[in-house]
């Protein structure tokens, strides 16, 4: 893929991007691609920065106080950072699923159209949404198990369903980008496998940014792999590059570190 | 050392006297507490019981309903139990929009900056305002500064200040009892702050914020300093039962200054009277935060988080 092509379509690009909380520096002048259409897995050690980049990407970083970023941002070509962009259109075009699950304490459905009936005041009628809430909860493979039960909370599914849910709650909102923090820590392992079958699912349909410290769930994911030590951007590269292959002396120890 | 199987099967898992005594200790401290616990709930009955004894001979419908007879030593209460009704109603009118609008800004969208935190420093400090110190406010801001004059607007206004820092300081705790995850959840499929509050944030709250303004209920309506020299008194003509008999730009009887006057200011004042007053106020009072009580916890049940 050429560069020109990158931009685009939805790929996001850091440009010599740092951020402060307030003396802290936690990213230090990352810059790099992340290709369009593919997972990229985010890796390094607890503290090292990924869930910061991460949050760079659909600004939430802002929300709390004393943040400051520097540099750019480019998702599809265009600085989420410029003056002229809506928290609002970003945010929906650039979702977000969060370590811990998060369903809204609504029902099933209500969880998948609660973004869409943000945005468009007007009223969907009862087809469009039961078709919508069916091809989300499909596409996160979740419509089989809750299909009778689309009226019960949310909150009251198991731990891994929640999770899917999650996701599929950015769906119907179209977006380009999903970003990921750790999506599986608070599952178990049957979970886990659950939600790495959904990934693949997904992959080729969204640009994919997953935070893991699961060195196995990355290589079994991941197209290609960035590897991050103390706000620094270490190594970019294939998947089994990065791990086989590793160039930079620093990713290596980390990766065979976790492998003993 | 010891095989462990020499070990006498007998000796396992048997508590040690380290663990005894701090056993012992532990059984000291529930004692405590729970005589703690006690010596809050056992005045409560007696004072209870107390004023039910000893009303019991003048309670009845008509003293309820009835207007005072005979210098206030016959008849019933009803200007004063409506008089507070109108002072509560009144001062929520006021104070409750505007202390859950200041709850909803100062939590969710006020930076925190000095501006903030001087506010937040005075709503803590008012709450702790005496309420003698409410009066005198009262009469020099509504009764003298706005020409309301002793009236029942300018004794509910005065309430309203005084029950205000109750309201946003619940209405601040309901919401931040909210979790951040699920605005993180709201903000990332592009909702804005406000519809964030609204959808999400506000039906998940409200129980908290209803408690605390139930809570400025009664502790308006127990007051007696705040009221009694901006708006107060001591007897008016009132139709029996009349469910509106007040104009709020005149003066109206309270229950809590109209047993004030009765237990001091009235001579030959039969007792039984005075006590079911007191009963009345009580139970009035009490009623409202029990319903406040069981609307905390049957949101608490409702929601799962
Ligand atoms: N809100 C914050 N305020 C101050 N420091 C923070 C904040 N969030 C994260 N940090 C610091 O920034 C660094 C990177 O954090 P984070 O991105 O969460 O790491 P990771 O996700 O890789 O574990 C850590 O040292 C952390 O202590
Ligand atoms: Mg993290």
């Amino acid at each position: 893929m050429t560069e020109a092509a990158d931009n685009s379509t939805f790929g996001i690009q850091c440009d010599d991007l740092s951020l402060w909380y307030g003396s802290f520096q936690a990213l230090y002048n990352v810059s790099t691609q992340i290709k369009p259409g593919i997972i990229s897995g985010l890796i390094g050690p607890s503290g090292c920065g990924k869930t910061t980049l991460l949050r760079c990407c659909n600004r939430m970083n802002e929300r709390l106080g004393n943040v400051r970023t520097q540099g750019r941002v480019l998702v599809g070509g265009k600085n989420i950072y410029d003056a002229d962009v809506s928290l609002i259109e970003l945010r929906k075009s650039v979702g977000m699923v969060f370590q811990r699950p998060n369903p809204l304490p609504l029902s099933i459905s209500a969880n998948i159209l609660f973004g869409l009936q943000l945005h468009d005041g007007r009223r969907l009628s009862r087809s469009q949404q039961a078709e919508i809430v069916e091809s989300a909860l499909t596409e996160v493979m979740l419509w089989d198990d809750v299909k009778d039960r689309l009226k019960m909370k949310a909150t009251g599914l198991q731990l891994e369903q929640q999770q899917k849910l999650c996701i599929a709650r950015l769906l119907p909102l179209k977006p380009a980008v999903l970003l990921m923090d750790e999506p599986c820590s608070a599952l178990d392992a049957e979970g886990t496998e659950a939600i790495e079958e959904l990934l693949t699912n997904l992959r080729g349909r969204y640009t994919i940014l997953i935070v893991t410290h699961n060195m196995g769930q990355a290589s079994r994911i991941s197209d290609e792999c960035l590897f991050m030590l103390n706000g620094l951007l270490v190594e970019h590269g294939p998947t089994s590059q990065v791990f086989l292959k590793p160039r930079d002396k620093r990713t290596e120890e980390y990766v065979e570190g976790r492998y003993g | 050392m010891s095989d462990p199987a020499d070990i006498p099967a007998k000796a396992l898992f048997v508590a040690t006297p380290a663990v005894r005594r701090r056993l012992r200790s532990q059984r000291v401290a529930v004692v405590c507490l729970s005589l703690a616990s006690l010596a809050i709930f056992l005045p409560l009955a007696a004072v209870l019981i107390g004023l039910v004894k000893k009303a019991l001979p003048a309670l009845t419908w008509e003293f309820i309903v009835d207007v005072p007879r005979k210098g206030m030593t016959a008849g019933g209460i009803w200007p004063a139990l409506v008089g507070t009704l109108y002072f509560v109603t009144l001062s929520l009118l006021a104070a409750a929009p505007i202390g859950i609008l200041a709850g909803i800004y100062l939590n969710e969208f006020a930076r925190d900056n000095w501006l903030t935190r001087v506010i937040n420093l005075a709503v803590v400090n008012l709450s702790g305002v005496p309420s003698i110190v409410h009066a005198l406010f009262g009469v020099a801001a509504f009764v003298i500064m706005l020409r309301w004059g002793q009236s029942i607007r300018a004794a509910s206004a005065t309430l309203a200040v005084m029950v205000l820092p109750v309201i946003i300081v619940a209405t601040k705790e309901a919401l931040s009892a909210v979790p951040r995850s699920f605005r993180e959840a709201c903000w990332n499929v592009g909702a804005t702050r406000w519809q964030t509050i609204r959808t999400v944030v506000l039906p998940n709250s409200i129980g908290g914020i209803l408690t605390g303004v139930i809570l400025a209920v009664s502790r308006a309506a127990g007051e007696t300093a705040p009221i009694m020299v901006t708006g107060a008194i001591f007897y008016k003509v009132v139709a029996r039962g009349d469910l509106f008999p007040y104009s709020i730009n005149e003066q109206g009887m309270a229950l809590s200054y109209h047993l004030y006057q009765i237990s001091r200011n009235v001579p030959n004042m039969p007792e039984s009277m005075l006590y079911a007053t007191a009963l009345v106020l009580v139970v009035f009072v009490l009623a409202f935060n029990s319903v406040a009580t069981v609307l905390r916890v049957r949101l608490r049940r409702r929601k799962k988080w």
